[in-house]
């Protein structure tokens, strides 16, 4: 009984650094005790059934399929105890059938790996974006990437180290729009106090467990005066609570001339939906490309991984040329999600020795490899390295 | 019949001004390339000439501004340009109404020359009017907000061989300024296209890709998420682009233009886009170029009005000390005589502005040097003079 209050005391003092040094250990003594205490946060348990994980995994449209399914092929050559439950969307279809099974698959099994399901602008204004639609549902508030400049990549800058999270689920992406009168459309961007302090406080949850120094929020506020000025200073607020993080504010206009010009000033990106976008694709570019960079989308119950800039590559698709690193990335975020550290690491590792040792790169970054040839080399290397391989 | 007439009208004037279509010395197509939207061969301008000179509103602004304005108007009198400037002051009043306007004065100018040439203003935080800028732009109805981006070669930057123009929509789409709380914590705001102002602009786009001989316009939106909206200003776009077939038209998300833009900028040639992304894009691709110290831009409005201004900030701190930089406003300028059709000058000031700048020998701090900015036009002024 002692014992027990004692770690109930101690839990208390740890899991209010939930962050940080100290958060393992709160995972370690606070588990137990918390779960019991918190009774009203219901966090789903998760879906893993003889020690293999259950992941939902969505093709999408272009080069989804054929990465994810390379994705499967590394997976089950480097004996990775997850299994994939597949479900089609179908893009062509008006209905909601398709994306609403995908998303009551994701409840069931909490994580996802997923292509970019494709909009298709000759359909009606009511049939809605499905990306859009599945991040919403699922209330996937943060989206966030990290772009890093690779060794073996040539690019025109150099060191950069750019964490980005941006809001996900409103701003301009929430589908609210109408005609008001004919030929004068109205879009909502809505921005709210709630999203924006979840968002803020994520960003700086997660700059502190990563150990970063500085906190930049992209706003418009000079123009969007209430809109983005809620935003802003839900960031304020946030950051008066950690101290140790600078924090600063940039326009979006002069941020994307600073990451052209130099992109090494920025550290971690905070930003609503739209900004994000942009600056996302900004930095992904300034990294090497669509083809480099993954991309995570957490809410509080769900993960769903995908790559950052979310391209649906229909040119190159069936091709063989496009570039599997960002899938594949993914897929180790994936992991690290699971807490399969282990695998995610061998798998990061090879594909990282691929691009940076072995310089194998597809055509995107200036290489002549094939798709099927930058796999190959990372499961020879995961089996060089002296784990428990299938047959090659 | 008064097609015609216009035709033998810009005939006349090109001839005045030692030009002409056929022979020679014919404008060639390089250099029109740098136009903005000049010799239509439909409407004709009123110009007010005198004794073959021409008459600019000049707005010397705020801050570095009336050293630069000094700056420009030393070099175009050694160039020798036939352009006389009226100087106006924008500081706004309250009109009858309790309505903010700008001077009668700066007006009536504005709306007798047609052309103008404007410094940065600065924007007051709490002077309960709103931005100088926006005025202007609602007074003479600035639908349009030219920016060519090419890069200079003396002024390095990571990317090399940029040569685009970013055309955007300057009056609605996301700063229409429209913004309530529907409650406590919730705000919204509205996002307003139009199919009148989408039309406006992409025919324009069409004009201006046309006159001066580009290849191709881009359209940037971002249809599958606001499908409505962007929807509309694509569709304008597209009908623009049936009724000028000689241009080639593409149509591209946002997200993929900014990606390729840092990847490989010589992808691009003209893109058309509502304001917001348009206001990003083209700081982004002053970015590439060197930054908004070096950039010139144009506004096109309603009734033939021009304002050309320098895009960067008033510059306080270094305001008074002579160490501003004038290219920026100085490429504005030469950009205007192009509108005006005076190419002849305009090549001779831009030749002579980038060749200071390539030698390296006299520049201003901005720029990597260590001159003032009397030395930098002095310069300049030289150079012309030379190259008569």
């Amino acid at each position: 009984m002692a014992a027990h209050s004692a770690v109930f005391s101690v839990s208390k003092i740890l899991t209010s650094f939930r962050g940080g040094h100290l958060g393992n250990t709160a995972k370690v003594f606070g588990t137990t005790v918390t779960s019991q205490r918190n009774k009203a946060v219901l966090t789903p348990p998760p879906a893993k059934y003889g020690g293999r994980h259950t992941v939902t995994l969505i093709p999408g449209d272009g080069i989804g399929p054929e990465l994810l399914g390379h994705v499967r092929e590394v997976f089950r050559f480097s004996c990775v105890p997850v299994d994939f439950e597949v479900v089609n969307v179908n893009s062509a279809l008006e209905t909601e059938v398709d994306i609403n099974n995908a998303i009551t698959a994701i409840r069931r099994n909490g994580v996802a790996l997923k292509g970019n399901i494709e909009t298709k602008h000759t359909m009606p204004p009511s049939v809605k974006s499905r990306n859009n639609v599945l991040r919403t549902s699922l209330d996937l508030y943060a989206n966030v990437m990290h772009c890093q400049s690779l060794p073996g990549v040539q690019t025109r800058h150099k060191n950069i180290d750019i964490m980005i999270i941006r809001e996900n689920t409103e701003g301009e992406y929430s589908s609210l729009e109408h005609e008001s009168v004919s030929g004068v459309v109205e879009s909502l961007k809505i921005i709210t106090r709630n999203n924006s302090l979840r968002i803020a406080d994520y960003a700086f949850r997660l700059a502190r467990e990563k150990g970063r120094r500085r906190v930049t929020a992209v706003h418009k506020a000079n123009i969007m005066k209430l809109g983005d000025g809620l935003f802003l200073q839900c960031c304020r607020e946030v950051a008066s609570g950690y101290p140790d993080i600078t924090f600063d504010s940039m326009i979006v206009d002069n941020t994307t001339m600073q990451l052209v010009s130099k992109p090494q000033q920025f550290d971690v990106m905070v930003m609503p939906n739209l900004y994000g976008n942009v600056v996302s694709n900004v930095c992904a570019g300034l990294v090497g490309g669509p083809g480099l960079v993954p991309g995570a989308n957490y809410g509080r119950d769900y993960a769903v991984f995908e790559t950052a800039t979310r391209n649906t590559g229909k040119s190159i698709a069936d091709r063989n040329i496009a570039n599997p690193t960002a899938m594949l990335l993914a897929s180790c975020m994936m992991l690290d999600h699971l807490k399969l550290f282990d695998y995610a690491s061998s798998i990061r590792n090879a594909v990282l020795t691929t691009m940076n040792e072995t310089r194998l790169h597809t055509a995107d970054i200036g290489g002549q490899g094939t798709t099927s040839e930058v796999v190959q080399s990372v499961m020879r290397i995961i089996q060089s390295k002296g784990q428990l391989t299938a047959e090659l | 019949i008064s097609g015609i007439k216009s035709h033998l009208q810009i005939v006349n004037l090109l001839r005045k001004l030692g030009l002409s279509i056929n022979g020679k010395d014919k404008i060639k197509a390089q250099e029109v390339s740098r136009v903005v939207g000049a010799l239509k061969t439909e409407t004709s301008r009123p110009v007010t000439s005198v004794r073959g000179m021409q008459t600019v509103t000049l707005i010397p602004g705020d801050g570095i501004g009336p050293e630069i304005s000094t700056a420009v108007m030393k070099i175009f009198e050694a160039a020798k340009a036939p352009i006389q400037w009226e100087e106006r002051n924008v500081t706004a009043i309250q009109g009858p109404g309790g309505k903010w306007m700008i001077p009668p004065d700066a007006k009536e100018s504005m709306d007798k020359n047609k052309i103008g040439l404007k410094g940065p203003l600065k924007t007051p935080i709490a002077a309960g009017h709103p931005s100088m800028n926006l005025l202007l732009r609602k007074t003479f109805d600035l639908y349009a907000n030219v920016r060519p981006c090419v890069s200079i070669e003396g002024y390095q930057t990571p990317y090399t061989d940029v040569n685009l123009v970013t055309i955007r929509e300057n009056t609605e789409g996301e700063y229409s300024g429209i913004e309530h709380v529907i409650v406590d914590g919730v705000v919204q705001s509205i996002k307003l296209i139009t199919e009148q102002a989408s039309q406006r602009i992409a025919e324009y786009a069409f004009e201006y890709a046309r006159n001066n001989k580009r290849a191709s316009v881009t359209a940037v939106h971002k249809a599958n998420i606001m499908r409505m909206s962007d929807g509309l200003f694509l569709r304008k776009c597209r009908e623009a682009a049936e009724k000028h077939k000689d241009v080639k038209f593409t149509e591209m998300y946002l997200d993929t233009v900014c990606l390729n833009m840092v990847q490989d900028p010589t992808q691009f040639d003209v893109l058309v886009m509502p304001n917001l992304y348009g206001d990003i894009l083209s700081d982004l691709c002053a970015g590439l170029i060197g930054g908004l110290g070096v950039t010139p831009s144009g506004n096109i409005g309603a009734n033939g009005v021009a304002i050309f201004e320098s895009v960067h900030g008033t510059a306080p701190d270094i305001a008074g000390k002579d160490m501003a930089n004038p290219t920026a406003l100085l490429l504005s300028a030469v950009m205007m005589l192009r509108h005006m059709g005076l190419h002849d000058y305009a090549k001779k000031i831009e030749t002579a502005c980038f060749d200071t700048i390539r030698e390296k020998k006299v520049l201003t701090k901005d720029l990597g040097g260590n001159s003032k900015c009397s030395e930098f036009t002095g310069a300049i002024c030289r150079r012309v003079q030379e190259l008569e």
